[in-house]
Parts: structure tokens; sequence; C-alpha cells
């Protein structure tokens, strides 16, 4: 399999969120705005290429018998730094973030690209594994929560500029002003009943490519 | 990796072994990692609590070092005894000020607030620190959201009878919430109680 190939996968078609349904608790208690999700995407790539990385380094190391409880203690402790660096050194981001931090430990993501393919990959493959499963699993919560905020309060990445800094205060925008905001979107339904849209959109999105794919090359034949 | 680690992988105390190497080495790095940030991440939380302690005193209400100014003033709550922190302002000595914590329980856990009080009992400020209501609901007394809880700021148990402490629902003078009532319920109670607390113990806060 080549890198690319490996790093697009990690996007869309083998997408955490949309194609393998794993880490579906974060994914639903965070994103009730495009920045938290967001953030916690960011955060959760960051671990998950670390991980990703040191796993494949000691693959050769580690009895299968006791791999599991390796990599748990592994991904434990890189979550632990990450939380203790950001409430150091990034304390306002922490502010905002900082819920999120701890529940990376219990996003089976991670074991699972530890699991099923750092375990058994070469380092270079594996970060790039990590980094496509990151930024795949951030693109799915950021647009869950930018469905849900925009339906729920009318803006889009209110409160962007406390997570990215301020040159990053022109996302903040607000679409409907003195919207009254439709609550069900902001509760954990609203989270579900946005997710499934989305699969459904995700689906439709790949049977059409699918059948555009199957008659070009059924006319490709027919010429 | 060049060499093939299989024959000796299978083996029971290789296991053990391996395992026990993982759990030192992530020690050392926690232990280490809690070195590097532990004076940082102290400083920032003094920060933050010194930023919420200045939300409800006014500014040059008080020249002294806050959080160096503490008293426990012990309450008897139920038959636990308990403790209350309390942050002493002062102007040229004299105490000017109190600032404590009071909680209540309010929709989903408790509501915790930081309040401010002069010398007589009259609230210089308000603020709620922690809680977990409902988003888009009972949140609104965060300042973050509406400024309703800046309607405490001037009352005191003098200027407000005992029976006005209460949401408008309960004949009381405060605005409840469409939809919310018991998180504003809780928050009125909890700064009345904060009120009858620092009457209570005044002498003992104010006169060292």
């Amino acid at each position: 399999m080549n890198h690319f190939q490996i790093f697009k996968d990690g996007i869309w078609s083998q997408n955490v969120v949309f194609a393998q349904m794993l880490a579906l608790c974060p994914t639903l208690a965070v994103t009730t705005s495009g920045t938290n999700g967001l953030g916690m995407g960011l955060a959760s790539t960051t671990v998950l290429v670390i991980s990703n990385v040191l796993v494949a380094m000691i693959r050769n190391f580690v009895s299968p018998q006791v791999r599991i409880p390796v990599f748990v203690v592994l991904i434990a402790t890189l979550v632990t730094l990450v939380d203790m660096s950001l409430n150091a050194w990034f304390h306002d981001l922490y502010k905002v973030l900082g819920l999120f931090i701890a529940l990376i430990v219990v996003n089976c993501a991670i074991l699972g690209r530890a699991e099923s393919f750092a375990s058994r990959s070469p380092v270079l493959a594996s970060a790039l594994d990590g980094l496509g499963s990151g930024l795949g699993f951030t693109l799915a919560l950021t647009l869950i929560g930018l469905v849900r905020e925009l339906l729920g309060s009318g803006t889009l990445f209110s409160q962007a500029s406390l997570l990215l800094g301020q040159s990053f205060a022109f996302l903040e925008t607000t679409v409907i002003p003195n919207y009254g905001g439709v609550l069900l979107m902001i509760l954990p339904p609203g989270g579900f009943l946005v997710l499934g849209f989305l699969l459904a959109a995700k689906r439709i999105a790949d049977a059409r490519m699918a059948r555009r794919t199957a008659t070009a090359d059924f006319s490709a034949q027919g010429a | 990796m060049s060499f093939d680690t299989a024959f000796v992988r299978d083996k029971l105390s290789y296991q053990a072994i391996s395992l026990g190497v993982v759990a030192l080495v992530a020690s050392a790095a926690l232990s280490v990692g809690n070195k590097l940030t532990g004076p940082a991440i102290a400083e920032a939380e003094a920060r933050d609590l010194q930023s919420s302690l200045s939300q409800v005193l006014p500014e040059g209400s008080y020249d002294n070092e806050l959080l160096k100014d503490t008293l426990d003033v012990k309450v008897s709550r139920g038959d636990t005894p308990a403790t209350v922190l309390v942050y002493r302002a002062r102007k040229a000595g004299a105490v000017t000020g109190a600032v404590f914590r009071m909680a209540r329980r309010g929709y989903a856990g408790d509501i915790v607030v930081l309040m401010g009080v002069d010398a007589k009992g009259t609230l210089l400020g308000v603020r709620v620190i922690k809680h977990q209501e409902t988003p888009g609901l009972g949140d609104k007394i965060d300042i973050a959201k509406t400024s309703w809880i800046l309607d405490f700021n001037g009352k005191s148990l003098d200027n407000l009878p005992a029976d006005k402490w209460a949401v408008k629902k309960d004949g009381g003078v405060f605005d409840q919430f469409a939809g919310a009532t018991i998180t504003p319920r809780a928050v009125v109670s909890a700064v009345k109680g904060g009120l009858d607390f620092f009457a209570a113990h005044r002498d003992e806060i104010i006169g060292d």
C-alpha cells in the first residue's frame, strides 16, 4: 500500500467516525460547536500520531500476549503528558479543551489504530496512518459541530480565537443574528440526529461515486 | 528491526519483564512531566483564581494579596463540621471585604458561586464559577451568556427582606428563566446562604 493511499483512507474511506463508527462517545459529547469539534480533533490527532509512531517502534519487542496492556499504558501516559503540558503552557487553550483531553484516553480509535495498523507496520506508514485517521476524525467532528452549532445557536466557529489565537477571529461568524436557537441540536439527541444525516449523506455520495466509476468502466468496454 | 525476537517473546518471564519495563518507563515519563509542568500549572491556576477574585471585588477596593490573606471559617453543616475558605480584602490594613465560595444543588449537580461582600455585608459581585446546567436554558447564570448574575450587585440582607430572596415566581425579586426555574432558584439560595454565613461569622472575618 503506498503512503498516500494510507493517508487518504484515513480521511475518507476508513474515516474513524463516518466509516468505522468508532469513538462515538467523544464525537457526540463534544461536538456542540465547530470550535469544540476542531479542538478535540486536533488534540486527538496529536496523540494518535505519537502513539502510532511509538507503537510501531516497539512492535517487535512486545509479545502479542501483553500487547493490549502495553498499548493502553502507553496511550494513557501520552494523554496525561499532553494534558499536563497544555495546562502548563497553553492555559487559555486548556480552559477551552481541558474537559476533552482526558476523554482521549477512552477514544477507542487510538487503541484501534495502534492494534490494527501500527503494531504491524513500519514507523513512517504508521505516522501517516495516524495523521490521516486523526485528520479524518477532526473533519468529522468539525462537520458535526458546525451543523449542530448552526442549527442550535446560529453561529459558526464561535470562540475560535480562544482555540487558535486572535488571528483566527475572522472564522467566528454569526449566521443568524438574534436567533433563539434549537436547543435540541445542542443537547445529546442533536448529536445523534446530525451524525445520522451526515452518515446518510456520505453513503449517498459513495454510492454515486461507485455508480459513476461503474458506468465509466462499462462505457469504456462498450467503446 | 532485523533480528528475530519471536522465540524470546513467547517466554512468560519476558512478557512479565516487558510489561514491567513499560510501566517503569511510563511512570518515569509521568513524574518527569509532573516536575516540569507542576510549577507552571500552579502559577496558571493562581492567576485564574486571582482573576475570578478580582471579578467580584471592585478594582481599587483592596491593596493586599488576596491569595495570601485567607481564613478558614468553621461552619456546622448538619452534623458534619466543614470549613469555608475566606479571602480577605484589605485596604491600609483594615478588612474592607471578603470573598468566598458557596455551593447549592442545581438542576444537574452542584452550582458553585464565588461571592464578594463588603464589610457591611453588601454584595459587591457574584459569579458562577462551576455548573453543569443545561446549555441554552440554565447556563444563563453564566456571565458569558447573560448579565443576569449582575442583579445581585448592591443587594444585602439589610436592603432586601429575607422573603424577597427568591425568584419572581416564588414571590422574590430575581428573574427566573423561561424553562429553567430550578437553576436561578439554586443560585439565589446559594447567595442568600452566603450572606447568612457572612452575617453569622462577620466578627470572626472582619476582626483579627
